[in-house]
């Protein structure tokens, strides 16, 4: 049956059914929000629990970070060593994660070998830490695997903070994780991209291609001063 | 608690979640923001929401840059009970509430909320209750937001239905229009973003300028899951002295002149903006 398959315990004593009915409800709920191959949260509890944290960053404007957590190329380790060292690095890997966290943060199984972690108040000045702290778990011990074989494994981590005082959502949180993580790809892999504040510094070239509107518009400063003439000419 | 599917879409689609409940007796909140000061916010505010009423509709000016506007100087009413008031409970929102000159209602923050500027859970709270208090009283609801892209005015823009964004043709003002376009798109996932130029040259500038800065934002602003960001543009104040004028007078341009340039332009944006209203409240009607 699926609940013993999960190594729950169910209540058998046939003089309290009560208690069997909510020990199958329990084992149930536990086997919807966990990811069987890991045990870590799935993708459907944690986005509960990010909604929550986001009301709740909403609310205190506490500072909370999500990490997403990709593995380096796991495509050629399933090629190369087979899907159940694949897994079997998912495995330990999902246990390196716990680990390296607080009780309090919570680490998911995002999908496929995409992880994230949600740690709630935690601060800027740590983030760095944290991020590299988890980095550094994987990349610091080759991982052992089924055959035999030690492997050397590697993730790539992106980070953002939970948008402070207003109403957002979910999905908008995870994408710019999302994009912190594939600069760190991009970046070269087994690296930390965070994301350091709302984008507020409009660079050289966005400004460029902004003021050509002002050129578009004829807006030399010869015309400012002649338009100045102009409206004062038009006043009673 | 919602509810999550068990199969989550791969690309999250992300649709701005609107701060209050879509009731279509309530007003349609419109926030007004520019990133830099002294761009006419407050002045397009004032006048546009007289421009509204003038047009029939109830509307209700808040003040939303808690202690630092200057919306009491533009209508120069000088309110012995303000939003603080109401924040404190000496005074009900009814009592805070005032006619202004343009024959709209306005509540105004007075200057002793500048302990508000931090925004706390108190603050917000408090003004999210005044907001969904009125909204039943009015038709439209403008908040006059602060300068910059401070905590105040990023929670009280996301509060909003609709973002006016006023930028003169001036490239400091336009940058920091365009840095606000960007915060609010990836803070807020804001997707539609009407612009006002005010200061205009020459007919046709503002469009162009929108034009530009639709350019600039499909190019660099990246979008979330929602899709690009769409600028609207929704129409120009031409400079002109009288401007100046009005303001020096204390005077309500849009009432005091209305045959001007400026308050005509005024009132083809009211326009514009009144048809949006109507829009919202027939969609909402319908369901």
């Amino acid at each position: 049956m699926l609940i013993a398959q999960s190594g729950y315990r169910v209540c058998d004593d046939p003089d309290r059914p009560k208690d069997y009915v909510q020990s199958v409800i329990d084992a149930l709920c536990d086997l919807s929000s966990r990811d069987p191959l890991t045990g870590l949260a799935n993708r459907r509890s944690f986005s509960q629990l990010m909604e929550q944290e986001l009301d709740r960053v909403a609310r205190l404007g506490d500072d909370a970070l999500l990490l997403m957590i990709d593995v380096d190329r796991f495509k050629v380790i399933n090629d190369t060593h087979g899907h159940n060292a694949g897994d079997a690095v998912l495995k330990q890997l999902a246990n390196r994660l716990a680990a390296c966290v607080r009780p309090m943060d919570t680490v998911a199984r995002f999908g496929g070998e995409e992880f994230a972690v949600v740690l709630p108040n935690c601060s800027h000045s740590y983030a760095m830490v944290v991020a590299e702290r988890v980095r550094e778990s994987v990349a610091q011990t080759p991982f052992q695997l089924p055959s035999g074989t030690r492997l050397n494994v590697s993730v790539s981590v992106g980070g953002a903070f939970a948008p402070q005082w207003v109403r957002s959502d979910v999905s908008i949180w995870v994408e710019r994780a999302d994009r912190q993580l594939y600069r760190a790809k991009e970046g070269g892999r087994n690296r930390v991209c965070l994301e350091e504040t709302f984008d507020t510094v409009v660079t050289t070239e966005e400004k460029e291609l902004l003021y050509g509107a002002l050129n578009f518009a004829g807006l030399a400063n010869g015309h400012v001063a002649m338009a100045d003439q102009d409206s004062e000419a038009d006043q009673p | 608690m919602s509810t999550v599917p068990l199969t989550a879409p791969a690309r999250p689609t992300v649709v701005y979640r609107p701060a209050f409940p879509l009731d279509p007796k309530r007003a349609l909140v419109f926030a007004v923001t520019s990133g830099k000061g002294g761009v006419g916010k407050t002045f397009v505010s004032a006048n546009t929401a007289a421009a509204l009423a003038k047009r029939g509709l109830r509307v209700l000016v808040l003040d939303a840059d808690l202690g630092l506007a200057n919306l009491d100087v533009v209508l120069n009413i000088y309110p012995k009970t303000t939003l603080h008031d109401v924040f404190t409970g000496k005074a009900t929102l009814r009592e805070a509430i005032l006619k202004a000159p343009g024959g709209f209602d306005v509540l105004l923050a007075g200057s002793g909320l500048v302990e508000y500027s931090r925004l706390t859970s108190d603050v917000r709270d408090q003004f999210q209750a005044v907001l969904h208090d009125s909204m039943l009283e009015y038709d439209v609801v403008i908040l006059d937001t602060g300068a910059g892209i401070s905590d105040v005015v990023l929670y009280a823009v996301s509060l909003a239905d609709e973002i006016l964004l006023v930028s003169t043709p001036e490239p400091t003002s336009l940058t920091d229009a365009y840095a606000t376009v960007k915060v609010l798109a990836a803070q807020q996932g804001r997707r539609t973003v009407r612009v006002i130029i005010n200061q205009t040259l020459q007919p046709g500038e503002g469009r162009s300028i929108t034009t530009q800065l639709q350019r600039v934002v499909d190019r660099f602003v990246p979008a979330l899951g929602s899709g690009p960001v769409m600028l609207t543009h929704v129409g120009d104040v031409p400079s002109d002295m009288l401007v100046r004028t009005a303001v020096q007078k204390r005077q309500l341009l849009f009432t005091a002149m209305p045959g001007s340039a400026p308050a005509q332009a005024i009132a083809a944006i009211a326009g514009r903006l009144g048809d949006l209203v109507q829009r919202w409240q027939a969609m909402r009607a319908a369901g």
